[in-house]
């Protein structure tokens, strides 16, 4: 397995060999390079390639069913194919500095000017930016609206002045993944806005909702894997496994039977708005207790167990922290209003 | 697998549903109701999950039956009954001993139990009322006896139901635990609002309904396994579903209390016999972490545990490795 940022170096070229061997964007819509097969399969590839010991498959679902929910045909037939195929790079450009669980929040400015929108603002998080030729962008078109109905959804080009790149490091040590850009004065055509001015936020809760859902668990057999790797580690060693490895163990186990069971459902058409929320919960949990016996099979020295445990601290923070999760369970599902 | 219910699963559990709601014990005080558990009785006789397995049920139907039964404390004999029709059907009432001890023991005249492959009996002596309040343990009045013996296949498929019907159970106890709680939460107002509309409370229930669909998930898988792994995988599948559920159950039930604050520290306070229910339930058959083998192979690439829509599924692993 490679490092964290080797990983993100070698993305592209990972992603378009998949998809030339015909292993990505199984599930997606055949008229933009998918193959319209269902759910299942994405987890069968994902399995195959934690078991061959494979870097797992860029996570852009929530990209493509953002556009594709909400582009309009000239938009989606422009930039779907692209995206699938790996010949055009994206990335997500929602958060901010003061916008982070309070999404609406968000300060960054689109002001029509001519053809054109100019963008100014600072986003935050935004995984893959580096390397990225476009960015799904939230910014604010109507600053007089109600903050949820003034927001609206770009396609804008990462390739031109007046966009900045200025990385930061994970406690990891992975110094790309955590994006952060400024835009200064950037520019996006306004036929690149995404459904109409004030539909930002719709958008926005498509592609979180997708972010949570079981067919984005795909990181399961990963867990599987490490954990093989650690159980070894552990029998060479001659220790008896701690308690930890087995814990990890029990609940990846347990996270295969919940991603078995959610395909499952979705065969009855079951959608799982926010049932994603658990799922993401359930996820998190497992990662962080695989991070755990990480540590306690292989303790701080071992470079890759270390990265391992650092990582799987942001899971419970990255695509809505956990704590969101819960306000989503306790409000939509149990209904405790806040 | 595919791990919806069918159409008949998903009555059965309904039906269970229902007799627990209209007939089990909705307060501590009905505990001691002798005409309601009468009446249970009655019911429950009649609608012969007493022997589902001899019946040709699956594990996932008896599992179904079982958590409903406990979300709804049901105290009427069923855990003991439907392990040892399991065993080996018998016209006269018989229920398992664990550890010498006749378990779910009210109405049973023989408690049988499994050596190897061997099956021992021994008659149900006086009743004494345990830890869990919606059941009795018996002594046993004389020795155990040779009663015969089992394939080596369906005692470890034996075994393996009998860790996934107590894991149901104790899932089914952390259900009603959850409910109970999340109930009293929309009602009790502190600071002029419902405890529930705080994120400190909001939250932990969140967590508790998050724990009960990931053992949901975990355990109908092992559910399936019963029947249709080998028995070694079935166990396997068994212990780590109880290793999860015994968990996640008594977090769910210890929560429910502390959502109840002070009341739900008192006898009268339902929580704590869903909790007993648990805690009981994790003492049969138990499973250690210490003691699951984390070499055994459960899911994934190369396990044989198939993918819902197997056929589909299998032809698209079958291309993957073509194409290698």
């Amino acid at each position: 397995m490679m490092s964290g940022d080797e990983y993100w170096s070698r993305y592209g070229e990972w992603h378009r060999a998949l998809y030339d061997a015909g292993f990505f964007g199984l599930s997606w819509p055949r008229e933009y390079g998918g193959q319209d097969l269902p759910p299942v399969y994405d987890v069968i590839l994902d399995e195959e390639l934690a078991a061959a010991g494979a870097p797992p498959r860029p996570s852009l679902g929530y990209l493509v069913t953002g556009l594709g929910h909400h582009g309009s045909a000239e938009l989606r037939q422009r930039f779907l194919p692209g995206m699938i195929n790996g010949t055009e790079r994206w990335c997500q450009g929602f958060s901010e500095p003061g916008a982070g669980s309070d999404l609406a929040a968000l300060t960054t400015t689109a002001v029509a000017d001519g053809e054109d929108y100019v963008i100014n603002g600072h986003k935050i998080w935004t995984s893959y930016s580096d390397v990225a030729d476009w960015c799904l962008l939230l910014a604010r078109t109507d600053p007089d609206a109600p903050r949820h109905k003034g927001i609206s959804a770009f396609v804008i080009s990462m390739h031109q002045p007046g966009v900045e790149q200025r990385p930061l490091t994970m406690i990891s040590g992975i110094s790309t993944e955590f994006g952060q850009v400024l835009f200064d004065g950037a520019r996006v055509p306004a036929r690149n806005m995404v459904g109409a001015p004030g539909d930002g936020w719709k958008l926005a809760m498509t592609v979180v909702a997708h972010e949570r859902e079981p067919s984005t668990l795909g990181f399961t057999a990963r867990y599987g894997r490490t954990v093989a790797s650690l159980a070894k580690k552990a029998k060479a060693g001659g220790e008896p496994a701690p308690a930890e490895l087995a814990w990890a163990h029990v609940q990846t186990q347990m996270l295969y039977a919940h991603v078995r069971r959610r395909l499952s459902e979705q065969l009855d058409g079951v959608t799982h708005s926010s049932d994603g929320s658990l799922d993401k919960l359930l996820m998190t949990w497992t990662e962080q207790a695989v991070g755990h016996a990480a540590l306690a099979v292989a303790g701080t020295s071992d470079d890759r167990a270390l990265e391992a445990y650092m990582y799987s601290r942001a899971q419970s923070v990255m695509g809505g922290t956990s704590q969101i999760q819960k306000n989503i369970i306790a409000g939509r599902i149990l209904g405790l209003g806040g | 697998m595919d791990a919806r219910l069918s159409a008949e699963q998903a009555e059965l559990r309904d039906a269970a549903a229902r007799l627990a709601d209209d007939l089990g014990p909705h307060s501590v005080l009905d505990l001691s109701d002798a005409e309601r558990q009468a009446r249970l009785e009655k019911a429950l006789a009649a609608t012969g999950w007493r022997t589902l397995r001899s019946d040709g049920a699956s594990g996932v139907e008896i599992a179904l039956v079982a958590g409903e039964l406990s979300r709804g404390l049901v105290d009427a004999p069923f855990l003991g009954r439907v392990l040892a029709d399991a065993l080996r059907p018998s016209a006269e009432p018989a229920t398992i001993a664990v550890g010498g001890i006749a378990i779910d023991a009210r109405d049973a005249v023989r408690a049988l139990a499994l050596d190897g492959t061997r099956l021992l009996s021994a008659r149900v002596g006086p009743l004494a009322s345990g830890v869990d309040l919606t059941r009795a343990t018996g002594g046993l009045a004389g020795p155990f006896e040779p009663a015969g013996e089992i394939s080596a296949a369906h005692a470890a498929r034996w075994q393996a139901l009998a860790i996934v019907v107590t894991t149901a159970e104790q899932l089914g106890a952390a259900r009603g635990a959850h409910a109970l709680a999340l109930e009293y939460a929309k009602v009790r107002a502190q600071y002029g609002h419902v405890i529930g509309s705080y994120q400190a409370i909001a939250h932990l229930l969140a967590e508790n309904l998050a724990l009960l669909e990931g053992s949901e998930s975990i355990l109908r898988y092992a559910a399936w396994a019963v029947d249709e792994r080998k028995p070694a995988e079935a166990i396997n599948a068994a212990r780590i579903a109880k290793a999860y559920v015994q968990v996640a159950a008594r977090t769910v039930c210890e929560t429910a209390i502390q959502v109840h604050g002070g009341i739900g520290n008192t006898w009268e306070c339902l929580a704590h016999v869903f909790l007993r229910r648990v805690l009981v339930g994790g003492e049969l058959f138990p499973v250690r972490l210490e003691e699951i083998d984390v070499g055994l192979p459960g899911f994934g690439a190369g396990s044989g545990v198939p993918l819902p829509a197997a056929g589909m599924a299998r032809r698209a692993r079958e291309r993957i490795h073509d194409e290698r």
